[in-house]
Parts: C-alpha cells; sequence; structure tokens
C-alpha cells in the first residue's frame, strides 16, 4: 500500500493575462500516494474553498491522459516527472515526504495564462484550421479497403496521430516552437495516400499559420520530444522540414 | 406515482419494409437547396463526435453552422477518451457478417428495447462511416496486407470492430476535427470554445437559440438560429464517479427537457464491467480499461471463499492460487461467449460473485482479469502489442505489473442509454430541436454494445441529421435571421441570470464537489447495478435531501461575471440533481429488468434479467410538468415486426 | 522569399551555411596537418592560398557565409526569445536526452566567433591581408612581406606561446560542442533525417567533427612542444609573441 506524504506546494495564481502573477505557497497533509496530482488538487481547491477562498483554476477533463487538456509545468517538467504521461496521470507516489512542488503554468508567448494555471490554447486549433485536414466533404467516398496501406506506414501514421494536442512541447521548448506538434499532424497526413494529395498546399498552410502565430523557431535540442506524454519523435519535424522545403522548391 | 398520459408518442418511422425505410425516406424527404442553405444557421451544441460530425456534415452542405464546446478546444470532448473501437458491418472477415446481422445483434444486445428502424439504418450506414474516416486519414490498424484489421467485441460473434490501438475514439474524433477545422477554414463553421449552454429558446414553439455563458468572461450571451441541435453526451456523472470526463454533464439536455422534450429511458445506464476498482474517497473519477481486454483476458475469483478472505486480507498472492481453484465465472455461466457477453451482464456477474464475498481486494469489490494465458498461449510481445498502452497505463494507476498479475476490475458507470428522446427523423418532441449522439436514447435500447456508441455518434452526425434535419429546415426558408432581441430571448436570458444569481446568493459552507459527491453515493447505492422499488423510493428521498442541502449550504467563492469554476460546476450539479430524480422515477416505473436497468424483483431463476414484453415494451418519455412537480410519462410503443422478441442468451 | 519569411527556412539557411563551414573546417584541418609533415609543403599552400582570384572569391564566399549564419543566429534567438514570452519558469529541469550543447548554441557560437577573431588577428591578418592590401598599392613593410606565406612560422610562433594555445584548445572545445550539435540539428533541419537514420547521422557528425578538432588540436600540440616538421622552425622570444595579448 502507498505511504502518505505531506509536502509543500508552490502554486502559481495569476487573475488574468495582463495581471501580475505570484507564487502561493500551501503546506499539504498526509496526501495518499495513490491519488493523482490532480486529485491533489482537487484537495488542495476543497480546502481553498472551505476557508471562502477562490480555488486554483486549472485545465482537465478526461483525467485518463488522452483528452490533452492538462497542462501544469510541475517541478520544471511540463506534465510533470514521470515520462509519456500526462498530468492527470501523475500520481502522488512519485514525490517524497517533505518535497517541495512548484506548480506553474504553460510559458510561452503562444499560450498567454487565462487565470492561474490555465492557458489558453486556441493557437492550436487555428493552425489546424489552416490546413491540418483533408479537404472533402461527407459521403461518397471509396470503399475503406480500395487503398490498401502498408502496415508500417500505417503504424508510423499512428505514431504521429496519437498527438493529443496538450501543448506540453511548447511548454518544454526554450524557443517556445510549436513544431512537434505540426509535424505531428503534418506526419500523418503525409504518410497516407489519401492525406498525400494536397501535401504541398497543407505543409506550407500550416507553418505559415504557426509563424503567423508567433510560436519560435526549431533548433532541434529535443527537449519537446524528451516532455511528450505520447512520445511523439522528432522525426516527424525532420519530415515536416522535408515536406516543407521540397512543396517551396516546387514553387 | 408518477401521472401517465394515455397520449402515445408518435415516432415517424417510414412506411416500408425495414430495409427500404431510410432508402424511401431518402428518396421522399424534403431538401434545401444550396442558395437557401446559405440562409439558415444551425447551432449546433458539444463537439464530439456526433456534434463535430454533425457541424462539418452541415456546414459541408453549406448551411451556416455555429459549434459550441465547453473545452478550450472541439478536440477535448469526451468522445476522445473511447478507446477500443467502431462497429461496422463490412464483413472484411468473412466471416458471415451483414447489416441484418449487425441489426440483430444490436437490438439484442439492447435487450429489445430500441426501435428496429432506427437500429437497421444505423446498421445500414456503418459502413460509410468506415470510408469515411479513412478518406480522413484515420489511421486504422491493418494487415501485413495492407487492408484493415478487425477484432472482435462483447455482444457479437463476428468480428466487425475496427481500431486504432486503444485510442479509436481519439482517432475518429481527431478525423471529425479535422472535417470540422475543414469547414470553420471555408468559412461555413464558427466555433465558439469555453461557452456552456445554459438554456434554450423556444419562440412560437420552435427551437430558436440557445442561452450561452462564456467561461472564460462569464458572461451571458444570446445566439439564434433557424434549428438547435443538441450532442453534449451522457449523465453518467450524476453518480459523480463515473468513466465519464470531469466535464461531462447532462445540462444542455436537461434544459430541453425544462422547455418542454421529452426524456426519453433515463434509468437506462451502463455499467461498464472492466474499470479500475476505486480506491479512496479522494477519487474524482472511475477509470476504463477497454471491453478489447476481453479478447484475451480471463475473468476470475477464487472457487473458495477462504482464498478470497485471503485476497482481501492481503495474506495470498492471486499467482499462489492454482488453475483449479479459480472460478472463471463468465466461461462457467455463458459457454458461448464466456468473457466476451454484453457488458450489463458481465457487470451483473461481477457484482454477484462480489456480493457472495468473492471479491480479490481489500474492499472485496474486485474481480480479476488475467492475462497469464494469453501471454503463455501468444507470448509476451503480441500482447505488448495489443494492449501495451492499457498495460501501462494499468500499472500507472494501480502500482502493479499486469505481465506479472492480473489486473483487478471492477463495473463503474460508464454511458447512458436514456437521453432526450427523437423520433426518426432525430426531432426532439420540440419542433427545430434535434439530440445526437449519447445526448439522445435512439438506438441502443436497454444496453450498448461496446463499439457501438462511436457508431451510432457518427452515424447521426455524417449520415442521417444532415438528411432529415433538411427535411424541417425546408419549411424554414422564408424563416428571415433572428433578431436576439426578441422577447423571449431577453426573458430566457433573464432567467439565467436570476438563477446565477440565486446560486451565488446562497452563501452557505460547502463546495459544489462535497454536496456531487453525496448525490453520486444515493445514486450509486439505489440506483445502481442492482434496483428494488424500496432502494428506489429512498432514492428520491435522499435526493430531495441531496437538493435541499444544495439550496442552504452550497457555497461559490468568486464572482459570477468572471471565470468561476464552482459556479459552473454547481450550475451542472443542480441538473444532475433533476437527472437523478428522472432516473428514481423511470427505474421505479419499469417493473421489469432489461439490460442496464436490473430489478430485483424480477429476474430469472438463475439470476438473469426477466423482461415484461407485456406491459413494457415501450419508450418511456418523460415530459417535465413545472419546478418540484412530478413529471408526467408519456409512452411509445415499440413494435417488433422483424425480430422475434424472445429472452437473450448467451449460453449457446 | 521563404528562406527569409518562414521559420523552417531561416533554419534551412543556418543549416546549409553551417554544412559548408563544416566542410571549410575539414579542407582547413586537412592543410594545417601538413604542417606537422612539411614546413616547405604547408607554406606552399599558404602561398597558392594568398592574393589569388580564387582564394579571394573563396574568402569572400565564407566571410559571407559566417555573417549570414551569424546573423541569423541572432534573429533567431530574438525571434525565439519573444517566443518563450516575457515570463521565465522559476524551476526549469533539463531532459535526460537534451545534450546541453543543443540548449546553448548561442554562446558557443559566440566564443567561436571570438575565436575566429583571435586566428584573424593571428595568422590572417599577417598572411593573406597584407598580400591584399599591397596588391591594392598600399604601403606594407617589407618584412611583413617577406613572410606573407610562412605560415608554418607563424603557426610556430603562436602556439609555442602558451596562453595561445590554450585559448586555441578553448577555442576548439567550444567549436566541437557547436559543432557535434550543429551538423546533426543540420541534417535534421534539411529533412534528410528519419527514424532509424538518427543515430546514424549522430554517429557520423561526432566522427566528423572529432577529426576536425583532432586535427585541429593535433597542430596546436605540435606548435607547442615543437612536433614534427614544426620542431624545426626557430621562433624568436615566446614572451614577445604573446606581447598584444598581454
Amino acid at each position: 500500500m502507498d505511504k502518505n506524504i505531506s509536502f509543500t506546494l508552490k502554486v502559481w495564481r495569476q487573475r488574468g493575462p495582463k495581471a501580475k502573477g505570484a507564487f502561493e505557497t500551501y503546506q499539504m497533509k498526509d496526501i495518499p500516494g495513490d491519488t493523482s496530482f490532480l486529485e491533489m488538487l482537487d484537495i488542495l481547491n476543497e480546502q481553498l474553498v472551505n476557508e471562502n477562498k477562490e480555488p486554483i483554476v486549472f485545465d482537465h477533463d478526461c483525467r485518463e491522459g488522452i483528452c490533452g487538456m492538462c497542462s501544469l509545468y510541475v517541478n520544471g517538467h511540463p506534465h510533470g516527472p514521470a515520462t509519456g504521461a500526462t498530468t492527470c496521470q501523475l500520481y502522488m507516489r512519485r514525490f517524497k515526504d517533505g518535497d517541495t512542488i512548484t506548480v506553474e503554468p504553460w510559458r510561452s508567448a503562444g499560450f498567454p495564462v487565462i487565470r492561474d494555471l490555465m492557458v489558453d490554447r486556441t493557437a492550436f486549433d487555428k493552425i489546424q484550421q489552416a490546413g491540418g485536414y483533408v479537404s472533402i466533404n461527407t459521403g461518397g467516398m471509396p470503399d475503406a479497403n480500395a487503398i490498401p496501406i502498408g502496415k508500417d506506414v500505417a503504424e508510423e501514421a499512428m505514431d504521429a496521430a496519437a498527438c493529443i494536442g496538450c501543448g506540453a512541447c511548447v511548454a518544454a521548448c526554450k524557443n517556445g516552437s510549436a513544431m512537434l506538434f505540426v509535424s505531428a499532424k503534418v506526419s500523418q497526413f503525409a504518410l497516407l495516400p489519401q492525406g498525400k494529395v494536397e501535401a504541398k498546399k497543407r505543409v506550407k498552410a500550416m507553418v505559415a499559420k504557426m509563424d503567423e502565430l508567433g510560436f519560435g523557431n526549431c533548433t532541434n535540442t529535443r527537449a519537446c520530444e524528451a516532455e511528450c506524454p505520447k512520445c511523439v519523435s522528432i522525426s516527424n519535424i525532420a519530415r515536416l522540414n522535408r515536406e516543407f522545403i521540397k512543396a517551396k522548391m516546387k514553387d | 406515482m408518477a401521472k401517465i398520459s394515455s397520449v402515445k408518442v408518435d415516432s415517424k418511422i417510414p412506411e416500408g419494409p425495414l430495409a427500404e425505410k431510410w432508402t424511401n425516406y431518402k428518396a421522399h424527404q424534403k431538401l434545401v437547396n444550396p442558395a437557401n442553405k446559405r440562409k439558415l444557421d444551425i447551432i449546433v451544441v458539444g463537439t464530439g463526435l456526433a456534434g463535430a460530425s454533425g457541424a462539418a456534415s452541415l456546414g459541408a452542405m453549406g448551411f451556416n453552422v455555429l459549434n459550441f464546446c465547453i473545452q478550450d478546444s472541439p478536440r477535448r470532448a469526451h468522445s476522445i477518451a473511447a478507446q477500443g473501437g467502431i462497429n461496422a458491418a463490412k464483413n472484411y472477415q468473412n466471416d458471415g457478417d451483414s447489416v441484418y446481422r449487425l441489426f440483430y445483434d444490436t437490438i439484442k444486445g439492447g435487450d429489445y428495447r430500441a426501435r428496429e428502424a432506427n437500429v437497421h439504418r444505423l446498421a445500414e450506414v456503418s459502413g460509410a462511416i468506415i470510408d469515411q474516416c479513412v478518406a480522413q486519414c484515420v489511421p486504422f490498424a491493418r494487415e501485413y496486407g495492407g487492408l484493415l484489421a478487425n477484432r472482435s467485441f462483447g455482444g457479437a460473434q463476428v468480428s466487425r470492430t475496427f481500431y486504432a490501438r486503444g485510442q479509436t475514439g481519439q482517432q475518429l474524433l481527431l478525423g471529425a476535427y479535422s472535417a470540422l477545422n475543414y469547414q470553420v477554414n471555408q468559412g461555413t463553421v464558427k466555433v465558439f470554445t469555453r461557452y456552456e449552454m445554459l438554456d434554450l429558446v423556444v419562440i412560437d414553439g420552435r427551437a430558436r437559440g440557445i442561452i450561452a455563458r462564456n467561461l472564460v468572461t462569464g458572461k451571458v450571451e444570446r445566439f439564434a438560429a433557424h434549428a438547435v441541435v443538441i450532442a453534449t453526451g451522457g449523465y453518467g456523472n450524476a453518480y459523480f464517479l463515473s468513466t465519464n470526463a470531469m466535464g461531462s454533464n447532462g445540462s444542455a439536455a436537461l434544459q430541453c427537457y425544462r422547455k418542454g422534450a421529452y426524456f426519453a429511458n433515463p434509468c437506462y445506464a451502463q455499467i461498464h464491467p472492466t474499470c479500475i476498482p476505486v480506491h479512496g474517497d479522494k477519487q474524482s473519477k472511475l477509470t476504463l480499461m477497454s471491453e478489447s481486454l476481453r479478447n484475451d483476458g480471463r475473468i476470475w475469483v477464487p472457487k473458495k471463499l477462504e482464498d478470497a478472505k485471503a485476497l482481501q486480507a492481503g495474506t495470498k498472492h492471486p499467482n499462489d492460487i492454482p488453475d483449479e481453484d479459480r472460478d472463471f465465472y463468465l466461461e462457467r455461466r455463458y459457454p458461448a461467449f464466456g468473457n466476451l457477453v454484453p457488458r450489463d451482464v458481465a457487470s451483473r456477474a461481477a457484482k454477484e460473485r462480489c456480493d457472495k464475498g468473492f471479491g480479490v481486494n481489500n474492499t472485496g469489490l474486485a474481480v480479476f482479469l488475467d492475462f497469464k494465458y494469453a501471454i503463455q498461449r501468444l507470448g509476451e510481445d503480441v500482447v505488448r502489442q495489443r494492449y501495451g498502452n492499457l498495460f501501462d497505463m494499468y500499472e500507472e494507476i494501480a502500482d502493479t505489473n499486469p505481465y506479472k498479475e492480473p489486473m483487478m476490475i471492477f463495473p463503474a458507470i460508464h454511458y447512458t442509454m436514456g437521453g432526450i428522446w427523437v423520433d426518426y427523423e432525430l426531432q426532439t418532441s420540440i419542433p427545430g430541436l434535434f439530440a445526437i449522439g449519447e445526448a439522445n436514447f435512439s438506438d441502443h435500447g436497454a444496453n450498448r454494445l461496446g463499439a457501438s456508441a462511436l457508431m451510432q455518434g457518427l452515424a447521426d452526425g455524417y449520415f442521417v441529421l444532415p438528411y432529415t434535419i433538411q427535411n424541417y429546415l425546408a419549411d424554414q426558408i422564408q424563416v428571415p435571421r433572428f433578431s436576439t432581441d426578441a422577447p423571449e430571448f431577453v426573458e430566457a436570458e433573464k432567467a439565467v441570470n436570476d438563477k446565477i444569481a440565486k446560486l451565488m446568493a446562497i452563501k452557505g459552507t460547502r463546495s459544489v464537489d462535497s454536496i456531487h459527491k453525496e448525490l453520486g453515493l444515493v445514486m450509486w447505492d439505489n440506483v445502481g447495478m442492482a434496483r428494488t422499488k424500496e432502494s428506489l423510493e429512498k432514492a428520491l428521498k435522499e435526493i430531495a435531501r441531496v437538493e435541499k442541502i444544495f439550496w442552504s449550504e452550497l457555497r461559490i467563492p468568486g464572482d459570477a461575471d468572471t471565470l468561476n469554476i464552482e459556479l459552473e460546476k454547481a450550475l451542472r450539479l443542480l441538473d444532475f440533481i433533476e437527472i437523478g430524480k428522472l432516473m428514481a422515477y423511470d427505474a421505479l416505473n419499469r417493473e421489469e429488468s432489461c439490460g442496464g436497468h436490473f430489478r430485483e424483483e424480477h429476474q430469472t431463476e438463475e439470476g438473469e434479467a426477466k423482461r415484461d414484453d407485456e406491459n413494457f415494451s415501450y419508450v418511456a418519455c418523460w415530459k417535465y410538468t413545472g419546478e418540484g412537480e412530478e413529471p408526467e410519462l408519456l409512452k411509445e410503443d415499440l413494435n417488433y415486426q422483424y425480430i422475434k422478441v424472445q429472452q437473450r442468451n448467451y449460453k449457446n | 522569399m521563404w528562406l527569409f519569411n518562414s521559420s523552417v527556412g531561416r533554419k534551412v539557411v543556418m543549416s546549409v551555411s553551417g554544412i559548408a563551414l563544416v566542410l571549410f573546417l575539414l579542407f582547413h584541418m586537412s592543410m594545417n596537418l601538413v604542417a606537422i609533415f612539411s614546413t616547405e609543403g604547408y607554406n606552399m599552400i599558404c602561398e597558392f592560398l594568398g592574393a589569388n582570384w580564387y582564394a579571394l572569391v573563396g574568402t569572400a564566399g565564407l566571410a559571407a557565409l559566417v555573417v549570414v549564419h551569424f546573423v541569423y543566429a541572432f534573429m533567431l534567438t530574438i525571434q525565439n526569445r519573444k517566443a518563450r514570452g516575457s515570463q521565465r519558469y522559476a524551476v526549469v529541469e533539463k531532459p535526460k536526452n537534451v545534450s546541453w550543447a543543443s540548449q546553448n548554441m548561442l554562446v558557443l557560437g559566440i566564443i567561436v566567433i571570438l575565436g575566429l577573431g583571435l586566428h584573424l588577428f593571428n595568422f590572417w591578418a599577417n598572411m593573406q591581408l597584407p598580400e591584399v592590401l599591397h596588391k591594392l598599392g598600399m604601403h606594407v613593410e617589407d618584412a611583413v612581406m617577406a613572410d606573407v606565406a610562412n605560415g608554418s612560422g607563424y603557426i610556430a610562433k603562436t602556439f609555442t606561446c602558451p596562453v595561445y594555445a590554450a585559448l586555441y584548445t578553448v577555442w576548439l572545445a567550444a567549436l566541437w560542442f557547436h559543432l557535434t550539435h550543429g551538423f546533426w540539428s543540420a541534417i535534421q533541419t534539411l529533412g534528410v533525417n528519419n527514424k532509424v537514420w538518427f543515430c546514424r547521422w549522430k554517429a557520423i557528425g561526432n566522427v566528423i567533427v572529432t577529426l576536425i578538432i583532432l586535427g585541429f588540436f593535433a597542430v596546436v600540440v605540435a606548435g607547442y612542444f615543437g612536433l614534427g616538421a614544426l620542431g624545426t622552425i626557430e621562433v624568436a622570444a615566446p614572451a614577445a609573441c604573446c606581447a598584444p595579448c598581454c
């Protein structure tokens, strides 16, 4: 059975995008090790409400590691110190009694803070809206088995498609670059025959939108890949570069 | 007892033979020409599989669509968490599948409480869904030959489930999301993220708009349209602990109910057999382990009570119990389907064992799902390839290695078959108001088969609603765009603001969650896996008590005119209380056991659900009669013309 | 123009200029190695690369590459700092597989540039530059003109000085870090990478870069200790040569 732990929690509190934020410190007592990190914040929020204080605002939804809504920069890592997991899948047994745990929002010009630990990630939607799709309407599609697709290609596309759009890559990158996110989407479409048709148009549109929204330039530090909760590979970034250069050369 | 109306509800099922109904309908329905489509606005609330696919398809047809979601992006909707797969009658495996067989399995799986015509249509369009998704670059699993792979799922004897690792829902939703993004790019759809619908606006008996709160600014805003589509999912979070997302709620559906839409079969809630057991009182939600695990995992508890006691006390390790002392109770009771019986059957069987004292964890509320045999048969690598991500997830949560020792699982609230009543056209009892996906009640009867939720959501959004909504809108082309200054809008907005002010003014001492947990416990204990007249009557009293606590002790810190997460939760809880009551009323009324609704008074000698087709072969439609009043029951008779209604048999 | 306007384009410029500079270093290193074996041979190469048109075109090209690489580096860094936002993290922990060099390319680059300045001052200012000035008709002292192709002499003179030898060693170390990340990063940016070639490119890059740096370092060592052909050169007073930098 997991032990209970007590620790100090430093949480970033900020009223709004323009407001000045600061850390607030909370003492957490006897938290069971099988509590998830977000459940630990629930416990804290319950305490705050009981003291008639406003609870800490953070994004979360599915709590199964798939919706990509939870964020949090915990002790210097997006989604905390665990690898291949989101914050909602982080359990308190990973921490030790007496630890100080620092919780910050994603910090990037592309993701302005809304309140406390909640940030605005609509930039990701905008990038996808610029070209992250196959331009087809509903209905009248050829049979699903009409075009065979190699198992290895399908698997590689799936690896890229596993991206949950949480923004940890941007949060981890010292350049605030969104290349891992964009490249995962570009790769999924570029690998599959149905997406290849408009691959050139897509990659140009998505990169242009990404640049326009003020994300940084990739310098291949690989921090994104290391912190990605879905272990999306930077080989996707190489593919994005390749697709982009090819597309521009053709112009 | 609730008032029962003698008026029969008409589902508007088209005439003709079953297999031709949908074709005939499409051939004769009214259409809207392209120039007129541009002039018509449609509000779609929700961006899950049904909402996103619906909004995208309507946008692609040329309608002007306003699409709302409470999350920061349409891609977060909880459809994303569906793991196992999506059914389609493609018969790619040449194992005897057909539209009829999918139709039959779904009706049977639903314990003969679904509409034949709807389910047949669902089976008919299922193949086109897969075609559509492949064209969108959904990376389904494939065989080495390059063709699509299938797996089998509960309640079927064929392999018709398409999947993308353990993330099928994610991939399908991202497909629908990309279709939505295409339409946003084309300017036909406008997406409103972090907006929550708080009321439906009805003008002259027709749905004409919604009132929604901007969750970031706290501002309550008005939106008008020629038709409103509700695609907001299910209400399983009434139980507090469920596999639903934290934000999943039944409020949009409840607002429609309060404005006159019938709420159908609220008591049909699916309890999923393979979830990670509850571990403490701080838990915020339950995590589902995909049903696909039942393909290769074997479910068991000890045969001997002393072994169970030792497991509960932690003095014995499951691996030390020899095979001959293990009771593979599903294989024992249901030889033909074994571990792949439908969810309601598997859940109840687990409860039966645990009630008898054979539970295997410290609370006595868990059974084993063992992969030892699959690893012996297939090797660890194959098992890792098939279920690796699920095993990792399990290990992270439960802190034990499922490759080395059996997983522990227990049933949990997962899906609600009940929902807003809709007719064949997916239109509710309010003209111009449509409901699709889990939010409606239509296709699963009393129990949903695995991998059918994704199918239904996408069927409704891609291939059904885009046709049927035109039949309504064709008569609306003369109606100009509405001004949101109409008195109905002003009134609705005021009602919402008043309600918010009332909540803020309670100024009690208890958090929303603490009250919600109390409601959840009442629901699970009394309206859960097994219900009795007594438990349901108790539930109604207890819910009333919780409601009183809510109105007297609730505390919402902060202000209403800005981002306020406690206020958001309070508004949802208020509606969960109402839903809880509806569920109890419905369960009390339904004096039979069927699918996800099990009344202990009504079971066979072997402990199976015992239906009463004579008296309960109907859809229970509940009509709102006023605040604090008991709802009125209307019936839609279920008429089985093509399938012989019989007791479900998964034994042989 | 996408090479200026797009993030990927800007990185392509960095990569191409970087790879070209690596190739130049490979050539420069091979040339330097000659000095260990034959001072005459080395001086012949120096003469060959004097104020001839092709050498000058090459030099101008190199200068352009350095300037482009340098200017883009600053441009990218400014953009990246802006993209990072004004509020910094309070706690930052470097993930395991992130190399230190990859996060400090600008600092390393600045050290490399400073080293380059020193290098130009030590060698180029005494060799190609006076020759060019002379050709342009400006006055250059005869003593200087006599030595413009005496590369070996300058090597011996510079590296016998311990301060210079140490400075050059630091410079080469910084260059090694800069190039090990730079080479692989350029390949990645040009999109020639994939999962299979990931480690291969990394290994190829490390081998090439290590060879280049070892080659340069060998000359520093040979000069300092007077090994090989460089040992045959008489150097006046080592202390004097250090004067400019002390």
